[in-house]
């Protein structure tokens, strides 16, 4: 066990952890926003039921985020301080703006959302939900500018060793920004319209008595989450389209990686559907080929051969040489991983695209078909955690895709870790963190479940004696 | 030494200041469930005091952090590694601290006491070993050649860091206290009240071994002698005003003179290691200087246009969100389910 590695897995383990949090979160708030805006607007009360009832799993998916972020801010400073002092003029910036733009508002405005009902205006109210939707969004602009710098530097120079800024508007209208930005919050929208559909399918499959007005809540809330599904999945997945023909030019290696492409293909290249490479011998074994459709999906027409990573990994050497400050390089990335990862992402969400047309179609003018076929319910209730399988398959592809740079063609991972942190440290932080998050995720597992054991209605009237401390009349 | 250089010098001290005053009346609060509370509903009555607001308090803290990593990345990479397993305390009493509200919140009753400990645990945890933190870095710690810091045990836990870690949990629990005599009413307002009363001569008594530790353990008083007297002198002035605020009934000036005496404490530190941002036991030529440890002029003016933009919008938000709640919490009536 080496400092790198248990820094590089403790980035992983709390990345992937936060990230599970992050687009529940902002999808989810996007969603109870847009219910209240529907109360606000028509005065059906259904809705403002629906916004306080989903709104409580929101924030609890809010709560979990905002702590394990933190470990994000703090753990580049704990593990990977050569690499803070290296990229902090480029990096810290659009941390620190992510806090004062974003997290203020944020946790302002969830207060005050939070304890208003009831006490201020209906539309000042709308206003402050509203508000945490631009929070949530623009903090994800922010730590996204960074990452994309990571992915693909721009406006800076190399001085006193390491990377100054000299355009801040390069960082913003980095081409990176565009397309991980667009794809990442359209997943976030994705994951959050999916979730609360899922949940409320999963409400309807309990068998109990539901009441009339509930059942009707649960009815509304799929209908209009599985109107969010089919949008967003459907420009998701254009997003991503659009960002892998980025990578084709900006980081081969990944694209490759993503497709299992060892040896440059010729001018008609197939598409391997599955397969698994090995690689030592460089070849992919088990594989279903398409014939010409990765020259489909690369350049949108039937001929276009496809860098293959003996190509690049050679050019790689060529351009940045095979030692950096004194370790042997070599520019591959974990193939298997990304090639799976993208087949998780890619295929859940078109299976997402799928489920909600053909849902949207059972329910098409008040038709009850979808909810009286459980099993129909059962699929759109299991797609509640597809979400969580295809944001961390995102990561994994976007963050080991970037192997072996920290900061693409500048500094490498071997390069960024603390020199003076010693493994013992590493390990404890490890064990602590790991712990830490299963008690969350079992605790906040089940507070979602306690959460939805009462329907909206009943709740309502629970909540209007005992269960809400800060109801009317409590100021 | 630029003028933006000193600019984000001060501007890190005010992001600290204006966390300790903030978010340090959360951590007191959350520490007086567990210590002034006589039952649940008095519980519930101290978090509503700070339900709406801890979280927006504690960003002031997110901010000083990226902040400092932005503006003084040299000195980010130095404490943060540094400290890595005192941070990894702070983070876990962060954590811990900053799920129990919703979670107590949404918790059945019987486990509501379980949220209840972990909110006082984590308000203990992290005024204490920040103090412990910053106490242990101005009396120097060994950094090397290359800005990193190898030290011991006792290079972080000696006499004088555990006085500092006391002395502040101290004074945020009476920021606390002082908070709540002003947010609440009944039974409970006036107990903070006494508590805060009694606790401040513990205080003074902890000032005066922390003023001498001061004198004789750091060189403050050698490079700075105004102006750490002077810190000090406001330190115990301010703890006086607001002790004998509370005898007068004057809940809001007591707990604005709480905390200004965190303020006073945070200006003494940073204006103590000016130019400084580290010193270092090993040798004074490795000590970390705001000139050389910041980031690029550029860098600098982006981050100051963004403030200046921004911290008069967030000034006026969360006036607003405190003025919505500007009134006095009542002892809920119907409670137990």
């Amino acid at each position: 066990m080496t400092i790198v590695n248990l820094a590089r897995f403790q980035f992983a383990m709390t990345t992937v952890f936060h990230f599970f949090f992050v687009p529940f979160s902002i999808g989810t708030v996007f969603v109870v926003a847009i219910m209240e805006s529907i109360y606000v607007h028509t005065k059906n009360e259904q809705y403002q039921r629906m916004a306080k009832f989903w709104g409580k799993i929101f924030l609890l998916s809010f709560a979990v985020g905002v702590v394990t972020g933190l470990i994000q801010e703090f753990q580049f400073g704990m593990n990977w301080s050569d690499y803070s002092r290296f990229m902090g003029d480029i990096f810290g910036a659009p941390l620190a703006f992510e806090a004062l733009l974003s997290f203020f508002i944020e946790s302002t405005f969830i207060g005050l959302w939070m304890f208003t009902w009831d006490r201020v205006g209906k539309k000042l109210h709308l206003f402050f939900i509203w508000m945490v939707v631009f929070g949530t969004m623009t903090s994800a602009l922010w730590i996204l500018t960074a990452n994309s710098f990571m992915q693909h530097p721009v406006g800076y120079t190399i001085r006193n060793g390491r990377a100054e800024m000299v355009d801040f508007g390069a960082l913003l209208t980095n081409p990176q920004l565009f397309f991980e930005y667009g794809h990442v919050i359209l997943g976030a929208l994705l994951t959050g319209a999916t979730i609360i559909t899922g949940l409320a399918a999963f409400q309807l499959l309990k068998k109990r008595q539901l009441s009339k007005e509930n059942t009707k809540v649960y009815h509304k809330t799929m209908r209009l989450g599985m109107t969010l599904m089919l949008v967003f999945s459907v420009a998701t997945m254009l997003m991503g389209d659009l960002q892998m023909k980025y990578l084709i030019k900006e980081q081969p290696m990944k694209f490759a990686a993503t497709e299992a492409v060892y040896k440059t293909t010729g001018k008609q290249a197939p598409w391997t559907v599955v397969g698994i490479a090995d690689t030592k011998t460089h070849e992919v074994k088990g594989k279903i080929d398409i014939p010409v459709m990765l020259s489909v999906l690369s350049y949108g027409k039937t001929t276009g051969s496809v860098k293959g990573m003996e190509q690049v990994n050679a050019e790689l050497k060529k351009q940045y040489g095979t030692t950096i400050a004194g370790h042997k390089m070599n520019y591959y990335v974990p193939v298997n991983t990304l090639f799976w990862s993208f087949r998780v992402m890619a295929g859940f969400g078109a299976l997402i695209a799928l489920c909600s047309l053909v849902g949207l179609i059972l329910t098409h003018k008040n038709k009850m078909t979808l909810y009286q076929h459980r099993w129909c319910l059962w699929v759109m209730a299991l797609l509640t955690f597809a979400p969580f399988l295809m944001n961390t398959s995102g990561w994994l592809i976007t963050e080991l895709g970037r192997a072996p740079w920290t900061v693409y063609g500048l500094f490498t991972i071997a390069q960024s870790v603390s020199p003076n942190v010693s493994v013992a440290s590493l390990l404890i932080s490890n064990i602590v963190y790991f712990c830490l998050f299963s008690s969350l995720a079992v605790i906040l597992i089940g507070l979602i479940v306690r959460a939805l054991h009462n329907d909206p209605f009943d709740q309502a009237a629970a909540s209007a004696k005992i269960m809400d401390p800060f109801a009317k009349g409590a100021f | 030494m630029t003028m933006l250089q000193i600019l984000w010098f001060f501007l890190i001290g005010l992001l600290f200041a204006a966390f300790f005053f903030l978010d340090g009346f959360d951590y007191g609060v959350g520490m007086a469930v567990k210590t002034l509370a006589h039952n649940e509903a008095e519980r519930t009555q101290l978090i509503r005091t700070i339900g709406p607001v801890w979280d927006g308090n504690e960003v002031w803290l997110i901010t000083a952090g990226g902040a400092m990593f932005a503006s003084f990345p040299y000195w980010y990479a130095t404490l943060f590694s540094g400290y890595y397993l005192i941070l990894l305390v702070i983070l876990v009493g962060l954590i811990i601290r900053g799920v129990s509200f919703e979670f107590r919140a949404q918790s059945p009753m019987e486990k509501k006491p379980r949220w209840d400990n972990t909110l006082a645990l984590g308000s203990l945890i992290v005024p204490f070993f920040f103090g412990v933190m910053f106490i242990s870095m101005i009396k120097g710690m060994p950094i090397d050649a290359q800005g990193n810091i190898q030290a011991h045990f006792f290079d972080y836990f000696n006499w004088f860091s555990i006085v500092g870690g006391v002395a502040l949990t101290l004074l945020t629990y009476l920021h606390g206290l002082n908070y709540i005599a002003l947010k609440t009413t009944g039974a409970i307002q006036a107990r903070a009240q006494n508590y805060s009363q009694a606790f401040y001569w513990v205080l003074y008594l902890g000032e005066v071994i922390f003023a001498l530790l001061l004198l004789f353990q750091t060189d403050f008083i050698k490079v700075h002698p105004l102006s750490t007297l002077l810190g000090l002198a406001l330190i115990v002035a301010f703890s006086v005003l607001a002790h004998a605020n509370t005898f007068k009934n004057r809940n809001g000036w007591a707990f604005v003179f709480s905390g200004l005496t965190l303020v006073s404490l945070v200006a003494l530190l940073f204006s103590g290691l000016f130019p400084r941002l580290m010193i270092s036991s090993i040798s004074s030529q490795y000590d970390l200087m705001i000139k050389s440890a910041s980031s690029s002029n550029y860098t600098l003016i982006v981050m100051t246009i963004a403030t200046l933009v921004l911290v008069p919008c967030i000034l006026v938000y969360t006036a607003f969100a405190y003025w919505i709640f500007r009134k006095r919490i009542e002892m809920p009536r119907v409670e137990v389910r």
